[in-house]
């Protein structure tokens, strides 16, 4: 059962918790998971999102997540003009793409440094979110606990060295989904915590044998 | 350590233990999210507060929604507590009831700050009625934010027994369960034993059974924004005859089923996809036209 402040609640602004909250959501992770202030931002729109972004501030919504305002925040109807402020630019393409949940959106990335990624997820309804896509990478990020995503190299041991420096850390675990795209390549391992890990456990993480990345996911 | 999953369970033990609803539910909460009793409440005041700046915004500043399409409202219904008083059939608790419910339905619909009560759609109808509560019955904050442990209680079997979004179950299951937490959180208010509250929740709801999900062009605002206010009035009206001592026909969580049957029944046309009813008109399509222009089918 849900609880209570999922009932009177979430805090947010309107008018729409799938498509103005959640969509701020959407916007919040994808500016976590590229770990820095967005320098440029192209949005694509898929569905009802395509539909209706204007009229349910759906845009807006999206932009201030990138900035990294949360669903509650007041200035989150003023988010274009803070964007042009900070030196955010941004595009919105509505299209057509058959499969995937209504309320998608697919949030492509650029940091000062040059740092990119590509982030596809769905507002799934009251103001929750799915990030089902990482840089090509299929996934089920959902925010409500803070999580760990490690890319790495698909070789025997890897995953098993990530849980003993967890443990080390006396983090708890709350599940672990280990994606590969072909055998012995790339893979990408999300683990979400019950708790933050400490930077640096993650930093030892990162610099093990065979870790392409790591990098922490905050809880929404 | 109390649980329920059904209104009879959560009367049931509001009973044994001689407590009102609200208590039930803010034990269950404390211990399930591993927080302090004082906490909860502390963060549910804090709701409460956000709720009533909506209220003050929505009546006080007048401004459009995103699309253009609605606004402005609210203080025109606000204006029949004082200078069209003498005209107003409602009185003035129920016209402020109302007028709090569509001033935060106009406030969401304008981007402004509001607390999804169960959803972002029917935002106003629990603060609405809880406001003319406020001013008009009961002056100290303290009671009005356990009763939104009531209203809560409701809304969370409501949304595990049936469901809670118009999307899956048309307006009766967002606004209707709207109705039901307003109409519970209100008895428990005016001293109503927690089987008059279950019995307010039940007739609030059973009366907008088949309730549909129209809206203009897919937008939160047409019927939405002036149904928030008609149904804050709605849950004044279960209230009384619950206090009275009417009591529903058909059991509430029966009266629970029955929504959630019907909200299977209903066509997708009638599930917030703008393809039936209010937005199928032929002025619903033209706004829908004007607002986001004729490629977007
Ligand atoms: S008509 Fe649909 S969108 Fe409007 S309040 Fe009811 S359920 Fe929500």
């Amino acid at each position: 059962m849900h609880g209570v402040f999922d009932i009177v609640g979430p805090i947010m602004i309107g008018p729409s918790s799938s498509h103005t909250a959640g969509a701020c959501r959407l916007g919040l992770m994808s500016r976590a998971i590229l770990g820095s202030q967005p320098f440029t931002a192209t949005i694509e729109l898929v569905g009802s999102f395509a539909a209706t972004y204007r009229g349910h501030g759906t845009d807006r919504a999206i932009i201030a997540g990138l900035l990294g305002m949360s669903p509650e925040d007041e200035r989150l109807p003023h988010a274009f003009d803070i964007a042009q402020e900070m030196g955010l630019t941004y595009s919105f393409i509505p299209v057509r793409k058959s499969g995937v949940h209504p309320n998608t959106a697919i949030i492509r990335l650029t940091d000062k440094d040059g740092h990119t990624v590509r982030v596809e997820g769905a507002s799934v309804g009251g103001g929750n979110i799915m990030i089902t896509e990482l840089d090509g990478f299929r996934l089920e990020l959902s925010g409500t606990l803070p999580s760990i995503i490690i890319a790495h190299l698909d070789r025997p041991g890897v995953i098993a060295n990530i849980t003993h420096l967890i443990a080390e850390a006396g983090g708890n675990i709350a599940s672990v989904r280990d994606i590969r795209e072909k055998r012995g390549q790339t893979a990408l391992v999300v683990i979400e915590m019950d708790d933050e890990l400490p930077p640096v456990y993650v930093e030892r993480i990162a610099s093990s044998r065979h870790i392409l990345t790591a990098f922490t996911v905050p809880k929404l | 350590m109390y649980d329920f999953s059904t209104i009879a369970e959560l009367t049931a033990e509001a009973e044994k233990a001689g407590l009102p609803i609200s208590s039930i539910v803010i034990s269950r909460e404390a211990n399930e999210s591993q927080k302090t009793y004082d906490e909860v409440v502390a963060q549910m005041r804090h709701s409460w507060h956000t709720m009533k700046d909506a209220i003050d915004k929505g009546i006080n500043n007048p401004q459009k929604s995103v699309s253009g399409l609605t606004g402005g409202d609210a203080p025109k219904i606000y204006s029949m507590l004082n200078a069209s008083a003498g005209k107003s059939y409602l009185g003035e608790l129920a016209c402020c009831a109302c007028a709090g419910a569509v001033a935060v339905a106009e406030v969401s619909a304008g981007m402004g700050r509001i607390v999804a009560c169960p959803t972002a759609g029917s935002c106003g109808i629990v603060p609405g009625a809880l406001y003319a509560a406020h001013r008009y019955k009961i002056k100290n904050d303290e009671p009005i934010v356990r009763s939104l442990f009531t209203a809560a209680g409701f809304g969370m079997i409501i949304d595990e027994m049936a469901c809670i979004a118009g999307a899956e179950g048309g307006c009766q299951a967002e606004c209707g369960t709207a109705a039901a937490m307003a109409a519970a959180a209100l008895t428990e208010l005016a001293g109503g034993n927690p089987e008059a509250v279950a019995h307010a929740a039940a007739l609030a709801l059973k009366n907008l059974l088949g309730l549909a999900c129209d809206p203009v062009a897919g937008l939160v605002e047409v019927p939405c924004i002036k149904r928030n206010g008609f149904i804050a009035v709605h849950a004044l009206t279960a209230s009384d005859m619950a206090i009275s001592g009417i009591r529903s026909v058909i059991p509430p969580d029966e009266v629970v089923m029955a929504m959630k049957e019907i909200g299977d029944q209903l066509p997708l046309a009638l599930k917030e996809t703008a393809g039936g009813g209010l937005a199928a008109t032929p002025t619903g399509r033209r706004l829908k036209e004007q607002i986001f222009g004729k490629q977007t089918e």
